[in-house]
């Protein structure tokens, strides 16, 4: 079999058949790291050895015969996941020599299940970029043209799995950072329901919105990694005291009869006709495989991205507050003062993005600007919650375009933040209102792929993952893979 | 000091206590006071990246009690804000604070006023929210170190309405949240250790003014004797700009106990801005109204209406009253004592006299009694039935402190302490020292009523004071009748 692009579960029956052992593929997958990972720079760390003795001990297990779900499958992880004792840099340099002392609930999850990580993945400092050159690591380049962006925030995640550089890997999504960049690089990307995955562990830009999830070349990889992440957890108040469902045993049922809403305010002037052709037929395959299709609005849709553009800087002007060099993380050398260690700390620490939104943010909270500006936001936000709340009284699942446009050239917009920013536009109101929304493959746009976005209601992932699963049943867009030469 | 002629003062406390949770309010470290720097400190309250606050439920059960207490009412949706700041001492850059739905609204307290007479102080709120850490300025030359074994433990901000008038009614007011949250037992109000601190609001006025003054914040005093001081210092500032002409501007200021002064550290003008917002780590906690019922139900039995109680049920006097109920498990003691005696008079005066007076010789709080209720309760009632005497009493009362006995009564039955109450046994006694002072005998017969008093003693004296002393006065007067 081809490792490169196997997907987990040809992995798991591979490794349990003894074809393959876990050190080999973990073998496989780093040396074809150190071989394509220079031109992509998908990853900010590897950690082979780490990675090499828990293969090790994964192929103990498959020789005893007790292997758990995720025994021996190499994955990534966003480097905005803490692992104990690793360095965990979210992307900045304000963190670039921290060491965590403690391991994110959903990554040690996804260890007790068996998952191997081999390193962490390059992404947006902080999470804060739709494009990956946000990164002080550099930036990321999508696999399926190095000229291109491979989305952001979660670019290293969708970079690596799309060039076979790993099995699977984990990503964060607070506006469509999963989603976005599973869109860009032609993956499976599933955002789930705010608090399904605990956020303990993982580095927050904005605490209401961000969410973990899995990054898979198929909607049945996605579903297998989901259940070994999700959970509650009692280290973070806001995870959702839900029992998990069998997820990848559920999606084979047929999808005759789903009303799938196609959402008006989705196809807008800004959207790239190449990509809205393959969204439709992507929507003509649905009607084929039984589903109806409902013209609905979701009106406050409009507004989603300015709301976000304040609740999101708001809370991250908090919560990189503690990022002040008196602790851990960059601190300036020879600070004059206390004044002027929190000056130069943090204004070397941080990038451009980062120091925008910290003060778009704290201006937003400012005395005086407050309700203008955050509560406002947050009433928009409640109308957005709404829209879809009544949506889903009529349809099960809504789909749309996840972005306006396929992966567009590195530094294209880098000057352009407005324009940056709308690239979140069809991701951004599932953020607000919490639900769960996936992309998976289409049809490609000019050989670049192009990705459906699904939403669904409130704990639904297991409506959006079949919907995906039968979608990807009937056609081969998820198999495509870049070239291998790059 | 007395208040100038002229002037008015309005006065509104901050007092923040700490609650007395094991552990923090966010996190599971421990609250221990006076651990090496920076043991007791977890991730979560070092502000590591990625880690989560999870509020420790047993401070809504400590505020609500308070709050019930004070009869306020309790916000049964409480949620949590930040307070963003930068300083050392404060990790995550914020303070995690409840700004707008304080657990507890409105409620009041009583006080003694310097006259004797009782006024009403009005609390407007009370809050949780998380303590910040310490920063130890000039450790090393020219360095500071930061200890955040404080950070993270769990504060009741208490504040009042500016309803206090003076220097005395402020420390009266303190004095009663003090009693109220240790009576409580849910803070050790250790001011030592920093489990209370004031922040105190001053502002004053021409006495025909209407509206407050220009007020300014005193912040971070740690005893009442500070707070005291500060407010007399501040007042007088204050009026002293007013008089020569001048004008006050808000401000934040510190009292420095050492010169006598306090010191603007920021105006109004350069305040910070917190820019509050909604904790977005912790979601709205609804305390159900059954939470609430079970707190209600379970209160213990509040200072006042214990005094009330010790003067109306059981006629003690009013100084015995108050004192015997500010401390809850001494009121609980004296009400065993009350419960094995029966009799609350005789109990009264054991307890706060020669209890007390042990305890506090020996440094020991009720708690670490030796004497049981119980076994004072049946001293108590041996003295009741005539068994002993009061000054057999005392020698059983020593027994039972140093523990050479549990039980007063096997105490007095082994020693044979009876009294001697059989008049037979005493008759012959009484009638030998009617013959051997004929004097003393003629005089107390004739009306010197003192005598009676000289024979008594000659016959406790004899008995080893096991004589019942009531008996041994009647049968001389008996006998000086007879003859």
């Amino acid at each position: 079999m081809n490792l490169n692009f196997a997907t987990l579960t040809d992995l798991q029956k591979a490794l349990r058949n003894r074809d393959v052992s876990a050190t080999e593929l973990t073998q496989h997958y780093l040396t074809r790291i150190d071989a394509l990972d220079p031109a992509l720079n998908s990853f900010i760390s590897i950690q082979a050895e780490a990675a090499l003795g828990a293969a090790r001990r994964a192929d103990e297990r498959l020789a005893r015969g007790d292997a758990r779900p995720l025994t021996g499958i190499p994955i990534a992880q966003k480097d905005i996941f803490c692992l104990q004792g690793q360095r965990t840099t979210a992307g900045s340099k304000m963190l670039g020599n921290f060491i965590a002392p403690y391991t994110a609930t959903c990554s040690e999850k996804l260890a007790d299940a068996g998952a191997i990580t081999l390193g962490k993945t390059n992404m947006d400092e902080f999470a804060m970029g739709s494009s990956n050159e946000n990164s002080y690591f550099g930036a990321v380049h999508n696999p399926w043209d190095p000229k291109l962006i491979p989305g952001g925030s979660s670019g290293g995640s969708a970079a690596a799995v799309a060039a076979g550089l790993c099995a699977a890997s984990t990503g964060t999504d607070t506006g469509g950072s999963i989603r976005q960049p599973a869109a860009m690089c032609g993956l499976t990307g599933l955002k789930p329901t705010y608090g399904r995955i605990s956020r303990w562990g993982m580095i927050a830009f904005a605490s209401s919105l961000d969410q973990a999830g899995p990054m898979t070349r198929t909607a049945q990889d996605a579903a297998i990694l989901l259940e070994h992440m999700a959970g509650h957890d009692p280290r973070d108040s806001t995870s959702l005291n839900e029992p998990v469902p069998n997820f990848s045993e559920d999606i084979g049922k047929n999808i005759k009869g789903l009303r799938i809403g196609v959402c008006r305010e989705f196809f807008t002037e800004g959207l790239d006709p190449a990509v809205e052709r393959s969204i439709r037929e992507a929507l003509a395959v649905y009607e084929s495989l039984g589903a109806t299709l409902v013209d609905i609005s979701l009106p406050h849709t409009p507004y989603s991205v300015s709301a976000y553009y304040v609740i999101a800087p708001a809370e991250c002007s908090a919560n990189l507050a503690r990022l002040d060099g008196i602790r851990y993380g960059h601190r300036c050398l020879d600070p004059e003062n206390l004044q002027d260690l929190y000056q130069r700390s943090r204004g070397e620490g941080f990038g451009e993005e980062v120091k925008k939104r910290i003060l778009v943010g704290t201006f937003a909270l400012s005395a005086g600007y407050f309700d203008a500006f955050y509560n406002r936001a947050q009433k928009i936000r409640r109308l957005i919650k709404e829209d879809f709340v009544k949506a889903f009284e009529q349809v099960d699942v809504i789909a749309g375009p996840t972005a306006p446009t396929p992966a567009f050239p590195l530094g294209e917009k880098a000057s352009n933040p407005v324009e940056m920013y709308l690239q979140d536009i069809f991701t951004i109101s599932a953020s607000l209102a919490g639900v769960p929304a996936m992309s998976i493959p289409v049809e490609f746009a000019n050989g670049l792929p192009v990705g459906l976005q699904l939403i669904g209601n409130y704990l639904q992932e297991g409506s959006l993952l079949q919907a995906a699963h039968q979608f990807q049943q009937e056609t081969h867009w998820h198999t495509l893979t870049p070239p291998e030469a790059l | 000091m007395s208040i100038p002629a002229g002037w008015q003062i309005d006065i509104g406390l901050e007092i923040h206590a700490q609650l007395n949770t094991r552990s923090k309010i966010f996190s599971g470290a421990s609250t221990l006071f006076g651990q090496s720097p920076n043991s007791q400190a977890c991730a979560i309250d070092l502000g590591m990246p990625g880690v989560l606050p999870s509020v420790n439920a047993e401070v809504f059960k400590k505020a609500v009690e308070f709050g019930l207490s004070i009869g306020a009412k309790i916000n049964q949706e409480s949620r949590f804000d930040r307070k963003n700041y930068f300083y050392p001492d404060l990790p995550k850059g914020y303070q995690i604070t409840q700004m707008d739905h304080p657990i507890v609204l409105g409620g009041e307290l009583n006080i003694l006023t310097s006259d004797g007479t009782a006024k009403i102080i009005r609390v407007t709120r009370a809050h949780l929210e998380e303590d910040a850490g310490k920063s130890i300025h000039d450790f090393k030359p020219g360095l500071t170190g930061i200890d955040l074994n404080r950070a993270g433990t769990p504060l009741l901000e208490i504040v009042s309405e500016p309803d206090i008038k003076n220097a005395e009614e402020a420390v009266a007011y303190a004095k009663a949240i003090h009693q109220l949250l240790t009576y409580l037992e849910i803070c050790d109000g250790n001011m030592a250790e920093g489990s209370l601190r004031f922040d105190a609001n001053i502002s004053v006025r021409r006495q025909d003014a209407e509206k407050l003054g220009t007020r300014s914040e005193i912040k971070n005093l740690n005893s009442f004797r500070f707070l005291e001081q500060a407010i007399h210092f501040e007042t007088e500032r204050q009026i002293s700009v007013l008089e020569a002409g001048g004008t006050l501007v808000q401000d934040t200021r510190l009292f420095d106990p050492d010169r006598h002064e306090t010191r603007s550290m920021r105006s109004k003008e350069t305040a910070t801005d917190y820019r509050y917002f909604p904790e977005p780590d912790l979601l709205p906690v609804m305390l159900t109204t059954e939470f609430i019922e079970e707190i209600q139900s379970s209160l213990p039995e509040l200072p006042s209406k214990r005094a009330q109680r010790y003067q109306t049920a059981h006629e003690l006097s009013t100084s015995d009253a108050a004192l015997l109920s500010q401390d809850r498990r001494l009121g609980d003691y004296f009400d065993a004592v009350l419960t094995f005696s029966g009799n609350a008079k005789s109990a009264a005066n054991w307890v706060r006299g020669d209890l007390l007076s042990k305890l506090k010789e020996h440094e020991l709080s009720i708690t670490a009694c030796p004497i049981s209720p119980k076994h004072l309760g049946e001293m108590i009632q041996l003295i009741d039935q005539g068994v002993i005497s009061g000054k057999i009493a005392k020698e059983v009362f020593g027994a039972l402190w140093s523990k050479q006995t549990e039980s007063a009564g096997d105490y007095v039955r082994q020693n044979q302490l009876e009294q001697v109450s059989d008049a037979s046994a005493i008759e012959p006694l009484v009638d030998a020292l009617i013959t051997e002072n004929p004097k003393q005998a003629a005089d107390l017969r004739a009306g010197k009523d003192k005598l009676l008093g000289f024979f008594v003693g000659k016959v406790m004296q004899a008995t080893g004071g096991k004589a019942n002393p009531q008996q041994v006065n009647d049968l001389i007067r008996q006998k000086l009748s007879e003859v």
